[in-house]
């Protein structure tokens, strides 16, 4: 590998953005690909599947034997609200690889008997979320049931452009929602973005179902093609 | 998403940037029960000093000795283990799998 190209790789994972590194395994010949230029290259539909996938794999393209070394940053899972969902939610999303934080303002419920091992920010969203670095590999989640709390945090997801929103409540709760969003200044195609009610419809009851909802429907946005994505959803 | 070997590429140049001769062993193809998946990597320097993991110990002597070779010649070189395979019963793999393992000079 070349300096240049350890380098730039070394670079793009320190940034948390994904990029596949290309080898010709006969050759030694080596490319890296970023995600934003996958759409224009010549291997893009193997590129965006195996990203997809977040998994490595040698193929075969023009008759060359190509490994395709896939460098997709740790994704994250940020939970407003230690209620008691989350206590189930956040145990659950880190046996799945997601490095969980939880933040909610009342220090009831951000306590840490509650949440054992688990980062936990007893701030409000406009202190807290700032320094989480929440970025387009981040999954967001808003279970608090509490507009002083929920609202200013999904603003901040939409900015940092989450590749999961996820809040709690019911169509109507949402709907109430999403005015109160738009009149703080939210795109339509933000408030378009939130999953609610949160999860798959898997006619989940406990916190822990409704917990094993919200994981299945983050890993089908994040696993996913984008058409059988929508079918899912 | 597991740790993906995180701090062997940060080692792999720095090594090289302090003069050491580097060589990265990447895992590129796996059948059966094998330890480690493909894109499993273990770096390693002119010292025989190594970082990192493509068999959860199993062939790590081996792939250092070639990485050696590797790192004098510069040309990079693609290396089997598994049950087949004749060397099988010095290094193979314990769990019957198959691996195929991509060494390249870094720099």
């Amino acid at each position: 590998m070349k300096l240049d190209i350890l380098h730039e790789l070394n670079a793009e994972r320190a940034a948390r953005r994904p990029v596949i590194l290309v080898t010709d395994t006969e050759s030694g010949e080596q490319r890296l690909v970023k995600a934003k230029d996958f759409a224009r290259d010549p291997l893009r539909t193997e590129l965006e599947k195996q990203l997809r996938m977040g998994k490595s794999a040698s193929v075969e393209a023009g008759g060359k034997k190509l490994f395709l070394n896939v460098y997709a940053p740790t994704a994250k899972l940020v939970i407003i609200g230690a209620v008691h969902i989350s206590q189930a939610l956040a145990p659950l999303a880190r046996s799945l690889g997601y490095d969980v934080t939880v933040v909610d303002p009342r220090t009831a419920f951000a306590s840490p008997e509650r949440f054992p091992d688990i980062p936990l920010i007893a701030e409000w969203p406009d202190t807290a979320l700032p320094p989480l670095n929440v970025d387009a590999y981040t999954a967001f989640v808003a279970v608090t049931h509490d507009p002083k709390i929920d609202d200013p945090a999904l603003l901040h997801a939409f900015e940092r452009n989450c590749f999961y929103i996820g809040a709690l409540g019911s169509r109507k709760t949402h709907a109430k929602r999403g005015d109160r969003l738009r009149a703080q200044g939210a795109k339509e195609s933000d408030i378009a973005r939130i999953h609610a009610p949160i999860g798959l419809a898997i006619g989940a009851v406990s916190p822990s179902e409704i917990a094993v909802a919200i994981m299945a429907e983050i890993t089908a946005v994040l696993r996913l093609p984008p058409k059988e994505k929508e079918e899912a959803a | 998403m597991l740790d993906r070997d995180e701090d062997i590429l940060k080692a792999a140049e720095d090594w090289q940037k302090a003069g050491r001769g580097v060589a990265l062993a990447t895992v590129v193809e796996t059948w059966g029960s094998a330890p480690r998946p493909a894109g499993s990597s273990l770096v390693i320097n002119d010292e025989g000093t190594f970082l990192g993991s493509v068999s959860g110990g199993c062939v790590e002597g081996a792939v250092v000795t070639e990485a050696m070779d590797v790192i004098q010649s510069g040309k990079p070189k693609m290396l089997e283990f598994g049950v087949a395979d004749e060397t099988a019963w010095n290094v193979g793999l314990s769990c019957g799998g198959t691996i195929r393992v991509f060494v390249e000079k870094v720099g």
